[in-house]
């Protein structure tokens, strides 16, 4: 380290607004480095957002100033995470009872030992790991790696949450598993009413399992609305590049029939710390306009709830009526 | 794909270790460096613990019998106030068994303490705890200890004891801590905080039954360390030369110049006792690291089993066509 | 087999097991397998991990290393028949070898193939990378960090042609930058300036560069985001079309696949399950496991509907069921399937390049001639994952 080296700072992610609802997904899409995590992290306070206001039930979160400790604790008992590789989120030395009892302890969900082991068979009837009175003993080295999500998943409720972070759940698991882990999260997502954030890179599987989805690109938000409206009619330049590569079963129809027929792209996620000025896809945006490496693009309403930033389609649109936000991050900023 | 044996698998080795019961005898059986050097160790706590039952000489008895080379009467011969050298010997053990066995505990306390707390808080914390560490690593321990010793009001076994806590336990503070730093960003730690997991419960909880080998294995470095150094401070007579233990057997056989007198019954016991004690450490430890590092077992029989086969199937008889070939 | 067919035919793997042998017991990774592979043919081996995938290409690049071992089987390769000025390093090798042992009048250039299990340390170091090379998962991190990528792409070809100058070897290694898509001023940089996308071209370039007539690829692309993996994806298929190169390319993602290859290979509990060429597989994949692998992907088109996986996991390769290995997890399994090992079978008048392990397409076995279509095995999928609900 070179101690006389100017401090430079990450904006890893810039302006970013989301909004969560209960019994409601919505799925953060985008490349490694587009600050899709860093958003997680920050809603589930374990980085601070440098500017910018986190609602929680319509209530400001605080993380400065007095008494951050005990609203931080109250605030996390309401929002837990589940991680991306189950390999490492388990901790090899405990066994699953260990895993499940200690959010029902800290939390106060569970006092005698009686109680803490009924809520934990339960919790494993939940994810669907049955037998629970087999799977209660084991350690994370005995189970496979669908069983080790699962044994995550059932960690994070029973904290009982109303919002669940998970940060691509499924992208580590094999493939004939996925489904059965997304089925899980939709069936307590409908059930609990819980509020899922769904971070991916698999658009598909965002499509499959959330109502809403954002599109992120190298620290801001480009596109967002319905999944099926972003999904089916993309107007960001990004986010119609990325569903041009996303695998898919149907493209393989029009292989068969056309040869591979993908666009070219080109260039790759630009460097955080010296990003490129106005819209940061410019460089890589077959339809950018003088103005892109300008100005910021505001966003646009395109359709009700469907929005981009984006100069193609940057005329005045009406703001629709919102429905009763459960979590809401506006224009938090994290620098690192 | 990587398959190795249940029991020995990495991740299994802090729940066996933990666990404990007739699992730890399993466990030592499984490395012969292990097994070898487990047995070596047992059997000098053994001697500590039950030898002087052996004997009904005093080790601080004097008699007439003066500088007599091995006998039945004294079987390991006598020195030249007339003592016992067996005896000594098996009452020396406890005294250096337990200096080394109680200073490497205070060690490992300190390193631990120490190496998880830089390690997991970081910040300005672990750079002044980093200082701490990184002065004491360059500071001569021995001679340090000498000096130190040297000028202490009291001597005797506490003093020594201090002194190796005092200056054996960076190393292993610097290397746990490099294991605690890599250890706290992964997600099974950051699962624990963000469900509410107060500090202290995820370094002792969480954290630490991870670097549970690597604990073990400072430890008895740390023990193999104390042991010797003990040897030196009180061969050097900076300890009570009036308590018998090994270091001050040589004290006492290098100022009646046994070894000018030919008095090898005198010097080579205890020599060879601390000797045999830190090679079944050195065996222990590195018996240890097989097992929590797979990579650096030496060739197990499975591995032969497979080298066999491929053998026999690269050297089977030619089939008709590749004859042709 | 015809001549015509033998004088295509590159690699054939027949009976091929592999085994890891652990304190408790063998682990059965690969367990007789058969699979053939036609010069510049591109074929994809799928299969969750755990499969045999990986162990399978190994074994057959000779990679394996000891708990792993090869118990049975051949490796055939035939060498290029070209005389003249293609004689490669490799076919020297044999050369030399079989002037030792047999009469010379067998030239090594024979239609009958060479096993490859068989090769001697010398004959095996001129197969590879002359003959054979591979991509690992990981590849791109395995460049020396110290070394400018022109050096490391001029040391392989040294290493294997050390007759060649340093300036042809310079030209070479430049022309290979640019086929991978690399501007060959770039010789000069070093692995830490190129992204993960550059870096992984830079292995493909190498992988490329002594002109091998098979490479093996293991998931080359699993580590790269999306976009990169796209551009890979697409230059791998148009590499392969033009250099003639035969390609296997191991995946777990079938997707992708099914875009690059003209023939699938699925693997399952050590097992092929079923091979097919793409088109027949895509449209219509018989084997319940494949079937099930096919529809794990939820589509971007189309109506949003629920999707069921393949419940249960794959079955510990130490004591592996008796019957059909995926019969535990499999929504169609019968009595026969409980205790009977399924053979890969071509029972498809409509596809012959088509072949399932199943009881299902075995008359003798369901004792009916109706065989269940794509429609029977979803339905069996649905009610599969509405019993495992309502239990």
């Amino acid at each position: 380290m070179n101690p006389f080296a100017e401090k430079k700072s990450v904006k890893a992610v810039e302006d970013a607004s989301l909004a969560l609802y209960p019994g409601r997904a919505t799925a953060l899409v985008g490349e490694s480095g587009s600050g899709k995590t860093t958003v997680a992290r920050m809603l589930a306070r374990i980085y601070d957002p440098t500017t910018g206001v986190i609602r929680f039930r319509g209530q400001e979160v605080k993380y400065k100033g007095a008494r951050v400790a005990s609203s931080l604790r109250a605030y996390r008992r309401h929002i837990q995470m589940v991680f991306q590789d189950p390999f490492s989120s388990l901790n090899p030395v405990h066994n699953v009872r260990y895993h499940l009892s200690r959010p029902l302890r800290v939390h106060g969900h569970a006092r005698s030992e009686k109680e803490v082991t009924e809520q934990v068979l339960a919790l494993l009837r939940r994810v669907s790991l049955s037998p629970a009175e087999q799977f209660i003993e084991k350690f994370p080295h005995q189970l496979s790696g669908g069983q080790r999500q699962r044994v995550a998943i059932a960690r994070a409720l029973a904290a009982r949450p109303e919002v669940v972070l998970a940060d691509e759940p499924v992208s580590m698991l094999d493939v004939s598993i996925r489904l059965d882990i997304l089925n899980l999260l939709t069936r307590l997502k409908d059930e609990e009413q819980l509020a899922f954030l769904f971070i991916t890179h698999d658009i598909a599987s965002a499509r499959y399992f959330a109502e809403d989805t954002l599109v992120m690109y190298a620290g801001q938000m480009v596109e967002g609305g319905p999944s099926d409206d972003v999904i089916q009619s993309p107007r960001h330049p990004y986010t119609q590049l990325l569903l041009s590569v996303a695998p898919d079963p149907d493209r393989v129809q029009q292989v068969i029939n056309h040869g591979n027929t993908s666009v070219p792209t080109r260039g790759e996620i630009p460097s955080l710390i010296k990003p490129p000025s106005g819209c940061r896809f410019h460089p890589r945006c077959p339809h950018a306009m003088p103005i892109c490496s300008q100005e910021k693009p505001a966003r646009t309403e395109i359709t009700p709830g469907h929005w981009t930033h984006c100069f193609l389609y940057d005329q005045p649109g009406e703001k629709p009526a919102k429905q009763a936000k459960i979590i809401d991050a506006k224009s938090v900023q994290r620098a690192k | 794909m990587q398959v190795s044996s249940e029991t020995l698998q990495p991740q299994n080795f802090p729940t066996t270790f933990l666990r404990g019961g007739r699992n730890i005898f399993k466990w030592l059986t499984s490395n012969r460096k292990m097994a070898i050097g487990s047995g070596i160790l047992a059997f000098f706590v053994l001697v500590a613990i039950f030898g002087p039952l052996l004997t009904h000489v005093s080790p601080d008895a004097t008699s007439n019998d003066i500088f007599l080379p091995p006998s039945l009467s004294h079987w390991l011969g006598t020195t030249k106030s007339g003592e016992d050298v067996f005896s000594q010997l098996v009452y020396g053990a406890r005294v250096s068994l337990l200096v080394g066995f109680l200073s490497a505990l205070g060690s490992i306390i300190l390193q631990v303490a120490m190496g998880l707390t830089a390690g997991y808080f970081g910040g300005w914390i672990d750079n002044i705890l980093s200082f701490i560490i990184n002065v004491f690593l360059v500071l001569p321990g021995i001679p340090l200890g000498l000096v130190i010793a040297s000028f202490a009001p009291l001597k005797g076994s506490v003093v020594i004891t201090l002194l190796l806590i005092f200056t054996s336990w960076s190393y292993g503070s610097r290397v746990l801590r490099a294991q605690t730093l890599s250890m706290r960003n992964r997600e099974f730690v950051e699962a624990a905080r963000s469900s509410g997991e107060t500090t202290v419960r995820i370094i002792f909880a969480e954290i630490l039954p991870n670097e549970i080998a690597l604990v073990a294995s400072s430890f008895i470095g740390t023990f193999v360390y104390t042991i010797a150094a003990d040897v030196v401070f009180e061969f050097l007579g900076l300890g009570d030369v009036t308590k018998t233990n090994w270091g001050v057997m040589l004290y006492w056989a290098q100022a009646g110049q046994a070894l000018l007198a030919g008095g090898w019954w005198w010097f080579i016991p205890p020599g060879l006792c601390v000797a045999l004690v830190c090679a079944g450490l050195t065996l222990l430890n590195s018996g240890i690291d097989e097992v929590a590092n797979p990579r650096l077992r030496t060739e197990p029989k499975t591995e032969k089993l497979a080298r066999k086969k491929q053998a026999e199937i690269e050297k089977a008889p030619q089939t008709q066509e590749e004859v042709v070939a | 087999m015809s001549t015509q067919n033998k004088n295509n035919l590159l690699l054939d793997v027949r009976n091929m097991s592999v085994d890891y042998y652990a304190a408790n017991g063998a682990v059965h990774a690969v367990r007789d397998v058969n699979l053939s592979l036609k010069r510049g043919e591109i074929v994809g081996l799928a299969g969750e991990s755990g499969s045999g995938k990986s162990t399978l290409a190994y074994a057959i690049a000779r990679l394996l290393r000891p708990p792993a071992a090869i118990t049975a089987g051949q490796v055939l390769y035939y060498p290029s028949i070209q005389e003249g000025e293609r004689r490669t390093a490799f076919t020297a090798a044999l050369e030399q070898a079989n002037s030792k042992i047999t009469d010379p009048v067998n030239s090594p250039t024979q239609s009958s193939g060479v096993d490859i299990l068989k090769l001697t340390p010398p004959q095996l170091r001129a197969f590879r990378w002359n003959e054979l090379s591979i991509v690992f998962q990981s590849a791109m991190n395995a460049l020396n960090p110290v070394m400018d990528i022109g050096t490391q792409i001029i040391d392989v070809l040294r290493a294997h042609q050390p007759e060649r100058s340093v300036q042809s070897c310079k030209e070479r290694a430049r022309e290979l930058l640019k086929l991978v898509g690399i501007a060959p001023d770039r010789l000069r940089s070093y692995p830490h300036e190129l992204s993960g996308g550059m870096r992984q071209r830079v292995i493909i370039a190498i992988a490329l560069a002594l002109k091998p007539e098979l490479i093996i690829m293991d998931e080359p692309t699993t580590a790269l985001d999306v976009v990169v993996q796209r551009e890979i994806l697409d230059l791998i298929s148009s590499l392969c079309k033009e250099t003639g190169t035969a390609l296997i390319f191991i995946t777990h993602d079938l997707s992708l696949l099914l875009e690059l290859v003209d023939r699938v290979a699925v693997m399952y509990a050590g097992k092929l399950v079923e091979v097919a060429d793409r088109n027949n597989f895509y449209a219509h994949a018989r084997h319940p496991y494949s079937y099930g692998l096919m529809n794990s992907f939820p589509t971007l088109h189309g109506p949003r509907r629920k999707m069921v996986g393949i419940a249960g996991s794959p079955p510990d390769l130490r004591n592996i069921p008796a019957g059909c290995p995926f019969h535990d997890r499999c929504p169609m399994a019968f009595e026969a399937c409980h205790q009977v090992i399924p053979a890969l079978r071509t029972p498809f008048a409509d596809a012959p390049e088509q072949i399932a392990a199943c009881h299902l397409y075995d008359p003798k076995i369901t004792r009916t001639t109706q065989m269940p279509g794509p429609a029977d095995l979803g339905r069996g999928y649905e009610i599969q994952a509405e019993r495992s609900v309502a239990r």
